[in-house]
């Protein structure tokens, strides 16, 4: 595979701020990285160090093997950039605009309408190619600033909350949007929606104050938390005790705790240890013991919640 | 030089998509009409030249061109674009030049506007147009320093007020510095070449000269280096305020 965006130990200060700590990342082709973190963890920081908008205080990041600091030139070339918010020239259209960035990219005559036509298509600006951007609704501004990265065709996209402020079906056509070109491309996404992460994203980066945490696919990140894969049963009172002895003494129950008791009956949760299966496991016990069970689920872990664990665990 | 033209055409294009150009244009030209023939006493002077015209331009243009610099950077860093501009492939004084020469160019634009003035004096009498070309050559020049300076300013502030009237002060200063309110304020204590330097660096002193029909050498080179010196100035603050 080929790496398309290198960075190395990318570190940056404001003033007192140490707002990145040396953040290191390889992307290849076809990988599509969510970052994640809450405010201030430093991920637009590292995007506008990537893109080249801010310098490093050390380290660097490379471009299709462009150093963004010595080259920049060529490694902005390959670049396509949404920053945050989607900062664009008010006082133009989406025609006059498009055209400005097609002009810096060097896009000749001959391919120039087909490619602005193609980047128009993909995000679907015809209903406003020709009205001024300011009169715009926030989805579209945004579709406009999606359009800008994409129109020069670069092998790297940054994209720093690309569906903030959209509707649900604008959130969905960029998803796919970026579906569909992750194959040629290498993408970074920042995002606060994790749902996103599941649904676009081959690798999920956290940072919290400016170091990565975790790097890892969605379900591993999932795999951090330590419900998952836990069970949760509810039984009979009588029938608890029993039961209880038994989970315990599996290979891979690390503890089973009560978590309530109304009526006569009693709510359990059976923690893995490691996040290992145990969900066939619990099920031959109870068939074994003939236990009768009213309830039994594996516990769905949300990535909000791994997320909240492993962002507010550092600080502490 | 393609980048710098692209970023000039779309300045312009700013420009002429919005009122800013017309209301400029129409205001300058007006105004120094105005002054001209009021104030300047064109007709009543009885004479066929536009001395009266060129006399008042440092005056317009410490109000009038910080007017149209203030917005080339203030309004970039304020509104977020500056962060698309920075990210393209093109280097900082690509932009910084491009930003000026569409600006520079609105201004001669206005400069231009302005020859009904000359077919005026020509028609009433005989002057000598060589004075007049070197006037006007003059007047765009300074016009040039004027804009240099205001572009610089902007760059270091998200706000526009500020930019306007630190660009205008400083302005003031550099039209003033050949006066002797300003030189004796320095004579006091300052040692008589950075008196002299600072007299020398009077826009009036330059312009002038100019408006006598002199071209000097160095009076061209003074006004070129000024605005060279300012945009340079101006490439390190963008740098480094960019993301401020």
């Amino acid at each position: 595979m080929t790496v398309l965006i290198s960075t190395q130990n990318l570190e940056k200060k404001f003033g007192d701020i140490h707002a990145v700590r040396g953040i290191s990342l390889d992307v290849q082709k076809g990988e599509v990285l969510g970052f994640l973190g809450p405010n201030g963890a430093g991920k637009s920081t590292t995007m506008k160090m990537i893109t080249g908008f801010l310098t490093p205080d050390t380290g660097t990041a490379e471009i299709c093997g462009f150093d963004i600091v010595k080259e920049p030139i060529e490694a902005k070339r390959r670049i396509g950039y949404l920053p945050e918010g989607a900062p664009l020239y008010s006082d133009m259209t989406p025609h006059s605009f498009l055209n400005f960035i097609a002009d810096i990219h060097g896009i000749d005559k001959s391919s120039r309408s087909d490619r602005i036509a193609d980047a128009v298509n993909k995000t679907g600006l015809e209903p406003v190619y020709h009205q001024v951007i300011d009169t715009l609704s926030k989805g579209f501004k945004r579709r406009v600033g999606l359009a800008q990265a994409i129109l020069n065709d670069p092998d790297v996209l940054i994209l720093d909350e690309p569906t903030d402020g959209l509707d649900p079906n604008q959130k969905h056509l960029v998803r796919e949007l970026i579906s569909a070109m992750a194959k040629e491309k290498a993408i970074i996404i920042s995002t606060h929606i994790l749902e996103e992460v599941e649904a676009v994203c081959s690798r999920a980066v956290v940072i919290d104050q400016g170091r990565v945490i975790v790097d890892g696919t969605a379900d591993e990140l999932q795999g951090r938390s330590a419900l998952y894969n836990a069970v949760t049963l509810k039984t009979a009172e009588a029938s608890a005790g029993a039961l209880i002895e038994k989970l315990e003494a599996l290979e891979f129950v690390k503890q089973v705790e009560t978590l309530s008791q109304m009526n006569g009956t009693k709510r359990l949760r059976a923690i893995p240890i490691d996040g290992k299966p145990i969900a066939s496991d619990i099920t031959s016990v109870i068939q074994e013991q003939g236990t009768v069970v009213q309830e039994i689920y594996v516990e769905q872990v949300r990535l909000d919640d791994v997320f909240r664990q492993l962002t507010t665990a550092e600080g502490e | 030089m393609a980048n710098t033209w692209y970023i000039a055409k779309r300045e312009l294009f700013g420009y002429f998509g919005s009122p800013l150009a017309y209301v400029f244009i129409v205001i300058f030209v007006a105004l120094t009409g105005a002054f001209a023939f009021y104030i300047g006493a064109l007709f009543e002077r009885g004479q066929a030249d536009l001395q009266s015209f060129f006399i008042y331009h440092p005056w317009l243009y410490l109000i009038l061109v910080p007017a149209i610099a203030m917005r080339l950077w203030a309004d970039e860093r304020k509104s977020g674009t500056i962060e698309l501009l920075m990210t393209l492939p093109i280097e900082a004084w690509q932009a910084i030049l491009g930003k000026f020469l569409a600006a520079w160019a609105t201004i001669g634009l206005a400069l231009i506007l302005t020859f009904p003035m000359w077919i005026t004096v020509n028609y009433l009498g005989d002057p000598d147009n060589g004075v007049i070309l070197a006037s006007y050559l003059g007047s765009f020049l300074m016009a040039g320093a004027f804009l240099a300076i205001g572009s610089c300013i902007s760059a270091l502030t998200k706000n526009q007020v500020i930019a306007f009237v630190v660009s205008a002060v400083i302005c003031f200063l550099f039209v003033m510095s050949g006066a002797e309110l300003v030189l004796n304020f320095f004579r006091a204590w300052a040692p008589e070449f950075m008196v002299d330097v600072i007299g020398g660096l009077s826009f009036l002193t330059h312009f002038e000269q100019l408006t006598k029909g002199v071209i000097d050498l160095a009076d061209l080179v003074f006004f070129l280096s000024f605005i060279v010196f300012w945009l340079f100035a101006n490439t390190i603050i963008v740098e480094m305020k960019k993301a401020d």
